[in-house]
């Protein structure tokens, strides 16, 4: 299970960062979706998967008799799903406004604020 | 000696954040309430600052949990010291906003976008918990997203895709980062870090982590190669808006840089000379990009970069000497920064220009103008006593003793180049004649505004102004502040036993 995990998270930094690289503003967004999800599914990883093992203490005991999933990655997963939620959102936004500006999609064409003025 | 004090500063941005967003349309009613709870945050932060001078780090865990497991806030002297900070820039910019935006652009939010800025950078500062640190980041970037766009112009918007596009994968870094760490230690409060990454075995991957959160924050500070979106956005926006983005933007990925490499990290001989080679090529590019410009916003943004050099040169000698200048740095560079680009807004509104070749007749014009505006620019230069020139006699000295003499040659290398830009700032737009500008129309010229609106653009100018000579001619007091502050970061016991309740 780790390993197609590895795997993944690998495959989609990669793609992630090879989208960004692209020069259309539609493919930019599609990578940092990418690589968000990548670094989203790296905590899950790193937190240790312990499968069908809730952390919760039984009734007649003190501690954990065995091993339990950590419940902390889920969180910061959470918290780090809807804050690329909202900047996604924003992006796609600010993407389609400046689609419409600037009447291109190619960054190489973006670059009337660094012109030596 | 109260610990709820340490998250005050957050409660006041928020809530005037949230009052704000009641009177949305009412314009007037928001300027303010803007300055007025400002005022009252300014107030609140020096309280907070002289209550940690005299007792010593306040901490307070979130729901009382116990210390490593909750969220802490910790407000050591660093922490209070750049709160403070954030509260002198964020009074002054928001009384400059009041004057200087124009009311189509208030219309959407900016008050309320502005004061969650603010509550982001205080939260930033406050926390003691790398997790939170991430989200207080994003809070910022989000907001500061909102306030490049407001107004859609098709620069700002250029702008803007490139500023997002980078901060975001700063932050997938940091994130990243956040999680190797995690996997390593199984612990995100940063007191508690220390102590289990120092016990680590495996120490390649905690180096690679290291560097991870280098290029995260490296980003965010616009230090050498990573440094691109930082030319090609701050010049786009409002100058109410610039002058808050490089008086405390940067300075917040430099804060975090110090607090992770003195605290969690510990800085060994390879990161030093990455560190240091950054530094020499940050100061070497940023004085050298400022040098050809003539918008005279982006000689400003150039010089922003150049002068984190400065900050990351402390940070890379890594002795007491050499941090206590780079804190002082980011105490007369915070002042001075925001000045500018409030009195580039200054400059804008009368002469309805940008290029430094066709302005002119400034000092023939406005006398008593121009001797303001030589305050922050010859502070700037660090021309003794103005503020800037204490820090880097600590800086140098500090380049003697390790004995990094191309840091020092970079150090004076970047002095000397800012001082050619200064005085041909001075030249081309105080002292030169220049040519007759054709009228722009419906243009808000600063003649034709209300004295209530010229004293709202003046006011913050004289106030920071006088705060960058305290600086300078007090810089006794300051030096030791800086002095302790590198003495809490160096010697991290105090800070860690503060946050575990030792």
């Amino acid at each position: 299970m780790e390993i197609l995990l590895a795997i993944i998270i690998g495959t989609l930094y990669a793609s992630g960062i090879y989208m960004i690289l692209r020069r259309s503003l539609v493919k930019l967004i599609i990578g940092i979706i990418l690589l968000g999800n990548g670094a989203n599914l790296l905590i899950f990883l790193l937190g240790r998967i312990a499968k069908g093992a809730p952390p919760i203490i039984p009734e007649e005991s003190n501690v954990f008799l065995d091993a339990y999933s950590d419940p902390l990655p889920q969180a910061l997963i959470l918290t780090a799903i809807v804050i690329s939620f909202g900047l996604q959102s924003f992006a796609i936004v600010l993407v389609k406004r400046a689609h419409k500006v600037v009447k291109t999609d190619d960054l190489d064409e973006m670059n009337a604020t660094d012109e030596y003025s | 000696m109260m610990p709820q004090l340490v998250i005050y500063p957050l409660i006041v941005q928020m809530l005037l954040a949230i009052v704000l967003m009641f009177v949305w349309s009412k314009i007037s009613w928001q300027r303010t309430i803007s300055i007025v709870g400002s005022i009252l945050n300014l107030g609140i932060a020096v309280w907070l600052f002289i209550s940690v001078w005299q007792h010593g780090s306040h901490t307070i865990q979130a729901g009382n949990w116990e210390p490593p497991f909750g969220i802490t806030f910790v407000a050591d002297t660093f922490a209070a010291t750049m709160v403070m900070l954030t509260a002198i820039a964020g009074l002054a910019v928001s009384s400059f906003s009041a004057g200087s935006v124009i009311p189509a652009r208030l219309k959407f939010g900016f008050f309320p976008i502005f004061h969650f800025l603010l509550l982001g950078l205080n939260g930033a500062f406050l926390t003691g918990d790398i997790f939170n640190l991430y989200v207080w980041f994003e809070i910022i970037i989000i907001t500061s997203f909102v306030l490049l766009t407001i107004g859609g112009e098709k620069a700002q918007l250029e702008g803007a895709v490139k500023y997002f596009t980078l901060n975001i994968l700063a932050s997938i870094i940091f994130l990243t980062a956040i999680a190797v760490l995690y996997g390593l230690t199984g612990s995100l409060n940063m007191a508690d870090l220390a102590a289990k990454v120092a016990a680590v075995e495996n120490r390649t991957l905690v180096q690679v982590n290291a560097l991870l959160f280098l290029v995260g924050f490296g980003i965010k500070s616009a230090v050498f190669p990573l440094y691109f979106w930082l030319p090609a956005s701050y010049h786009t926006p409002p100058s109410a808006v610039s002058a808050i983005f490089g008086g405390l933007l940067t300075k917040v990925g430099v804060y975090a840089l110090m607090r992770v490499f003195t605290l969690i990290f510990e800085v060994d001989p390879f990161l030093e000379n990455v560190l240091i080679a950054v530094a020499v090529l940050t100061l070497f590019s940023g004085a050298v990009g400022a040098i050809v410009q003539k918008n005279i916003r982006k000689i400003f943004s150039y010089l922003v970069i150049c002068h984190i050099g400065y900050m990351i040169a402390g940070l890379g000698m890594m002795t007491e000497v050499a941090i206590a200048g780079a804190v002082f740095y980011l105490i007369h560079d915070i002042t001075v920064k925001t000045n500018l680009f409030m009195m580039s807004g200054v400059i804008y509104k009368i002469k309805a220009n940008h290029n430094i070749k066709k302005l002119g007749d400034f000092y023939a014009d406005y006398p008593k103008m121009s001797l303001l505006f030589a305050i922050p620019l010859f502070s700037l230069v660090g021309i003794p006593p103005l503020s800037g020139f204490w820090p880097k006699l600590s800086l140098i000295g500090a380049g003697w003793s390790t004995e990094n003499y191309m840091l020092i040659g970079g150090i004076l290398f970047a002095s000397f180049i800012t001082l050619i830009v200064i005085v041909k700032l001075w030249g081309e737009v105080f002292w030169k004649t220049g040519e007759k500008l054709p009228e722009t129309r419906n243009f808000p010229y600063f003649n034709k505004l209300t004295g209530l609106k010229k004293t709202q653009m003046m006011a913050p100018i004289i106030f920071l102004s006088i705060v960058s000579l305290y600086i300078g001619f007090g810089a006794g007091n300051i030096q030791a502040l800086s002095e302790r502050i590198a003495f809490e970061l160096m010697d991290n016991q105090e800070y860690i036993n503060a946050v575990l309740r030792k």
